[in-house]
């Protein structure tokens, strides 16, 4: 099978790597940094930390070259699937395409270029360390299933998985993956912008009792807003942000949106805290502390051009 | 007739009203630094932008080393009323006592420790402090004087138009309340939004068009806070949303206090704007969750640095 990775930042390297290692993958990425491109090309991708790989694979950052393929995995920023969607979407007009990105609402953004959409979820993490570079900071699980209003054939979303799963990257087809990306998406858009507009580590966020309170707020909202759309949720977020609080798990991490903030990168804040108000209005919840933080955030961002 | 004016504190407020009464009264400073004290007595206090003097002052970190004063101006940030109100415990038991901070609180604060009349004041003018010596003339917005304890409104007018003789603008009047509730509504939420958001107070503050846009969350804020006026039977003199489109249609973007004092890493006037009207909310049994996040979230700015 023929796999194109779009967009080969930490996360889409994760993937890219991994199934390239597999006889039966042809492994294609795309990515609009020339010279991881370049990199990737002439000395292949390497990855370091939770796993040692060194992968072969072709890159490009002209969606032209990209041959039909049989899969897409989507790994790009939420605010860039637009863009990157349209430009591959050539590619899988045989095929199905995946997302494995924060937030909600890049499954619909896809659907607008493709016939069979898959919505996924991902733990792994890392960051990149230099072009053709990444270190692989998390393992964890990725699950995905058929997109409902467009779904790829669940024999599709089963090649996927097991493809992943056999190359380093345990992956699990479901009929309904929409309770871990809500789970996520709940956990995510109830810490991160917190830390973003404080200053705080994830740790300090939950031990200050009034904080935590707001944390728990936005929790609320997150639940009442899956419920509403029938999603029972496999354990409760609350539980999630009081595991990473421990001192041994991420008690002193910076979320990746107070890194977004400090570094005046945009944030991912209108598919966290943005999609779950707007999920929320479509459904008739009402998502009031949701949109306050995600008002914030955005006055954060405006601010850097004032 | 007030012939002995101490102003306690010379930050811009207090340096402006300083050198103005000096031309119309004899003015001594107090301050808490001996540099500070020093470079009054040496070289006078400076005004420029909307008026060029320099003013002969006389300063001291002692209170018994300056002339006991008719009107002592308290012109301190909200949290430092208490520190000086001790200071002068015991002393000046002919003086009126004039508060002008921010918030709710500052009256009662200083009755606590003293059985002076007190005055209550609210100032809209606004200075840069460019050195301990310069003070700069910036917004010739009024003070706004009230009675408070043991005083009456002639009592007001008659220091109302000592501050207008000495070339600022003043207004008495009978009954402080309204004006104050207006401007804590104001001030909490546009000082909480910008120290939060890090932009001054521009169009940002007022656009609605979109949803995620600032308007919405601020005129949220704003309408919480009008309820607790409500409960507490307040008429307001303006409605803090006219007051903040119209200070955003003025052209020029404020610095607003409380992002200055988090762009510096200071102490915030948090507890007295945002934190007083959490807790009047409380009391009155006003639900008022969006300024309890945004106190919950300047509160947690500030441990990041504090």
């Amino acid at each position: 099978m023929r796999v194109c990775v779009v967009g080969c930042g930490a996360v889409g390297s994760l993937f890219a790597a991994n199934l390239a290692l597999l006889d039966d993958v042809e492994v294609w990425a795309y990515d609009l940094a020339p010279d991881h491109v370049e990199a990737i090309n002439r000395d292949g991708l390497r990855l370091s930390g939770a796993g040692e790989v060194h992968a072969r694979l072709r890159a490009t950052a002209d969606a032209a070259e990209l041959p039909p393929c049989d899969f897409g995995i989507v790994a790009t920023k939420s605010m860039h699937t637009e863009a990157a969607i349209a430009a591959t979407a050539h590619a899988f007009t045989g095929g199905c395409v995946a997302t494995v990105q924060n937030g909600i609402g890049n499954e619909e953004t896809i659907a607008r270029h493709v016939e069979r959409v898959i919505r996924g979820t991902t733990f792994p993490a890392g960051k990149i360390l230099a072009p053709g570079h990444v270190q692989w900071d998390v393992k964890g699980d990725t699950t995905i299933g058929p997109f409902e209003p467009k779904p790829a054939p669940f024999e599709e979303v089963e090649r996927l998985a097991e493809a992943c799963t056999r190359g380093g990257m345990p992956t699990h087809a479901v009929a309904d993956a929409r309770p871990p990306q809500w789970l996520k998406v709940i956990f995510n858009a109830s810490t991160n912008p917190i830390g973003a507009l404080t200053g705080l580590t994830h740790g300090r966020v939950c031990d200050q009792p009034e904080l935590r309170r707001t944390v728990s707020r936005l929790v609320d909202e997150g639940k009442a807003v899956a419920a509403a759309q029938g999603i029972e949720l496999e354990s409760d977020p609350e539980d999630l942000i009081d595991h990473a609080a421990r001192p041994d798990v991420a008690y002193g991490h910076k979320a990746s949106m107070l890194q977004d903030v400090e570094a005046r990168r945009r944030t991912e804040v209108d598919y966290l805290n943005g999609g779950i108000a707007r999920f929320g209005a479509e459904h008739g919840v009402a998502t009031p502390l949701n949109e306050a933080i995600h008002a914030l955030v955005k006055g954060v961002e405006a601010s850097w051009d004032q | 007739m007030t012939e002995r004016v101490c102003v306690v504190g010379a930050g811009s407020i207090g340096s402006l009203l300083a050198a103005h009464l000096s031309r119309v009264a004899d003015v001594s400073v107090l301050v808490r630094r001996e540099e500070h004290a020093q470079a009054l007595n040496e070289q006078g206090l400076r005004v420029s932008g909307r008026a060029e003097f320099t003013a002969e002052v006389r300063a001291a970190v002692d209170p018994d080393e300056l002339p006991e004063p008719q009107l002592a101006i308290l012109a301190c940030k909200g949290p430092e009323v208490a520190a000086v109100a001790d200071r002068i415990s015991g002393r000046w038991s002919g003086a009126t006592v004039m508060t002008v901070q921010n918030g709710l609180g500052a009256e009662a604060t200083v009755a606590e420790r003293g059985a002076w009349p007190i005055l209550a004041a609210l100032t809209f003018m606004s200075g840069t402090r460019h050195s301990d010596t310069h003070v700069e003339y910036v917004l010739d917005t009024a003070t706004w004087i009230g009675p408070g304890r043991g005083t009456t409104a002639a009592d007001a007018r008659a220091v109302a138009e000592l501050i207008l003789a000495g070339g600022l603008k003043a207004e008495a009047y009978e009954d402080i309340a309204p004006v104050r509730w207006s401007k804590l509504i104001f001030n909490a939420t546009v000082n909480g939004v910008a120290a939060l958001t890090g932009l001054r107070h521009d169009f940002h503050f007022a656009a609605e068009e979109r949803p995620s846009d600032l308007g919405h969350l601020v005129r949220g804020l704003i309408d919480e806070g009008k309820a607790v006026a409500a409960a507490a039977g307040l008429v307001l003199h303006e409605d803090p949303w006219q007051m903040n489109v119209l200070a955003t249609q003025r052209g020029h973007a404020h610095y607003p206090s409380m992002l200055e004092d988090v762009d510096a890493r200071r102490p915030t006037e948090l507890e007295t704007i945002n934190g007083a009207l959490v807790r009047e909310a409380e009391r009155l049994g006003v639900s008022v969750p969006l300024q309890r996040a945004i106190y919950r979230l300047v509160k947690a700015k500030e441990a990041s640095y504090l």
